[in-house]
């Protein structure tokens, strides 16, 4: 195990990314900070910055006026970086999907790693989803 | 000297939208500043227009996760009154009941952030843990956590019972004895008074010029309210009053949000009240939608929600326009924060609680030497903060 995977198993730290969401998502992993979820449990942190982050976490369909922001933030990312798709409109588009902004779904711009689908997701939902990824990186 | 800053910088956490200012600076005052939006736009009224009148409800709601109620209510407010229909009385006291439960987790909201930015995370986590009980209860009652869902042309889709109505009550027990706490940290807090009184002040007259609505207007003593001046649901038939603050600082508005959060316990508690041990219709029927036009308003968390539908007979609306409060209060920035320092700006911005989110970028121009600078939206928000660690030290 290289030095990269054995820091990335401890703690992750994300980088909360909208791209034409309706906040829902965005409330719920505010909320999965907050003392009745807390997700630093896990050693997760939310960071300011896309060169600090190991986990992208994207939330809203991607509306056509961010496609190409989405592709330049996630190359700034430091590799390897994991990308969570959460909530229905960054997974599949949702009612948005036939709409005439649309870019994404999310997929079909930058590789995604992990479907947290759910409008919105609940916390613990996320909490599921996130420990997964955690499971998929100590592989 | 001009130059558009890429706005894909930092998105800040707490924010959930993208949008970008750009504050003009001398020195430490801001001398203007200018608002970039379209990084959200999802093209709804055009999506509206492709769906069927019954499935516009369920779109509506998601314009936005925290007023998941006020849009899908304004737009039936203006379905029925194309129809000229008028709802059981049942359904207009649950239609109130989640109203207001959305406007008390939504200031509980809006205090939290306010807390954060001015450096008292305290203050975040404690509101934000309020908050969970309501979250829970909307879970219980509507099925859903944060898209409710329950306002249906007509009527409600779900009826509330008895033991929902005695789980309300308690936890309604427990959020006013919260919201008063709350209250008392924020009014006696001498620290707070010194960064929020006299800080980003508007005017009866400026409210009056950019048509400010909600507790922004209501701050600056304009007292308008929707529920008031042009009832619907069952806001006539219950007693309660509109809070109006005269300042119009960020104090005022804070008061106004916390103070209303005790008029919308007490709303709830009536409208409990009136619906306990009682059977009645929750849903008036509705066939077809006929030719014509219909307006529908509704007082949401932040301010008047306005919807104009129109229909040629058809299974869905020809035209459908919305117009959300945010979209007249964003722009009071440009009277709030010019002449204000920059540490003071984040909780200027925050103050009408604009429904914007993922801020990420501000861009800084010196004003004399013409030269940008790019500040983060966490540097604006770490400079606050540190304003009132100084405050604290030396006051």
């Amino acid at each position: 195990m290289d030095i990269k995977t054995k820091a990335l198993k401890k703690s992750l730290w994300v980088f909360h990314l909208s791209v034409g969401s309706c906040n829902n998502c965005d409330i719920e992993i505010l909320d999965c900070l907050t003392p009745k979820f807390d997700i630093e449990r896990f050693g997760m942190v939310l960071v300011g910055s896309p060169r600090h982050a190991d986990v992208l976490l994207v939330t809203g369909i991607v509306t056509k006026k961010n496609v190409e922001r989405v592709k330049i933030l996630y190359q700034q990312t430091a590799k390897p970086c994991f990308v969570v798709a959460i909530g229905t409109c960054a997974c599949s588009g949702n009612m948005f999907r036939f709409g005439y902004n649309m870019g994404g779904p999310l997929k079909n711009i930058i590789p995604v790693d992990v479907f947290i689908p759910g409008c919105p997701p609940t916390p613990a939902a996320m909490l599921a989803g996130i420990t997964k990824l955690l499971n998929k990186v100590k592989e | 000297m001009k130059k558009v800053i890429v706005p894909l910088g930092p998105y800040h956490p707490l924010f959930e939208e993208p949008e970008f200012f750009e504050l003009y600076c001398d020195g430490e005052r801001v001398v203007d500043v200018e608002w970039h939006a379209g990084y959200n736009h999802r093209g709804i009224e055009k999506i509206s227009e492709s769906k069927h009148w019954d499935q516009v409800t369920f779109l509506v709601e998601r314009i936005c996760g925290i007023c998941s109620n006020s849009h899908p209510m304004a737009y039936c407010n203006a379905v029925e009154n194309l129809l000229g229909l008028d709802i059981p009385e049942r359904a207009k006291y649950i239609r109130t009941i989640i109203s207001e439960m959305e406007r008390l987790h939504s200031h509980f909201l809006w205090v939290g952030l306010a807390g954060h930015f001015l450096g008292y995370n305290t203050v975040f986590m404690w509101a934000w843990k309020y908050r969970e009980p309501l979250l829970d209860m909307f879970e219980v009652i509507t099925g859903g956590r944060n898209n409710y869902s329950m306002i249906k042309i007509g009527g409600v889709r779900r009826d509330i019972n008895d033991q929902q109505i005695e789980m309300l009550r308690k936890m309604l027990d427990g959020i006013s004895s919260q919201l008063n706490m709350l209250t008392k940290v924020f009014l006696d807090d001498p620290v707070l008074q010194a960064r929020l009184v006299n800080v980003g002040v508007l005017t009866k007259q400026d409210v009056k010029n950019y048509g400010a609505v909600g507790p922004v207007a209501r701050a600056s003593g304009v007292d308008i309210d929707i529920r008031r001046d042009n009832p619907y649901a069952a806001y006539n038939l219950v007693d309660w009053k509109v809070i109006t603050r005269e300042n119009g600082d960020v104090f005022d508005k804070a008061v106004v949000r916390l103070l209303e959060g005790f008029e919308s316990v007490k709303i709830i508690r009536q409208c409990l009240d009136r619906i306990e041990h009682k059977k009645g219709e929750i849903l008036a029927e509705v066939r077809e939608i006929p030719a014509g036009e219909g307006i529908g308003r509704h007082e949401a968390l932040r301010g008047e929600v306005f919807h104009y539908v129109r229909s040629d007979g058809s299974s869905s609306p020809v035209r459908h326009k919305i117009r959300a409060p945010s979209y007249v209060n964003v722009p009071t920035f440009k009277k709030s924060s010019i002449g204000q320092t920059i540490s003071d700006v984040a909780i200027i911005l925050a103050g009408v609680d604009p429904c914007y989110c993922c801020t990420e970028r501000v861009a800084i121009y010196d004003a004399n030497t013409k030269k940008s600078r790019d500040i983060t939206w966490p540097e604006i928000v770490k400079k606050s903060q540190e304003k009132t660690e100084q405050l604290k030290k030396h006051g």
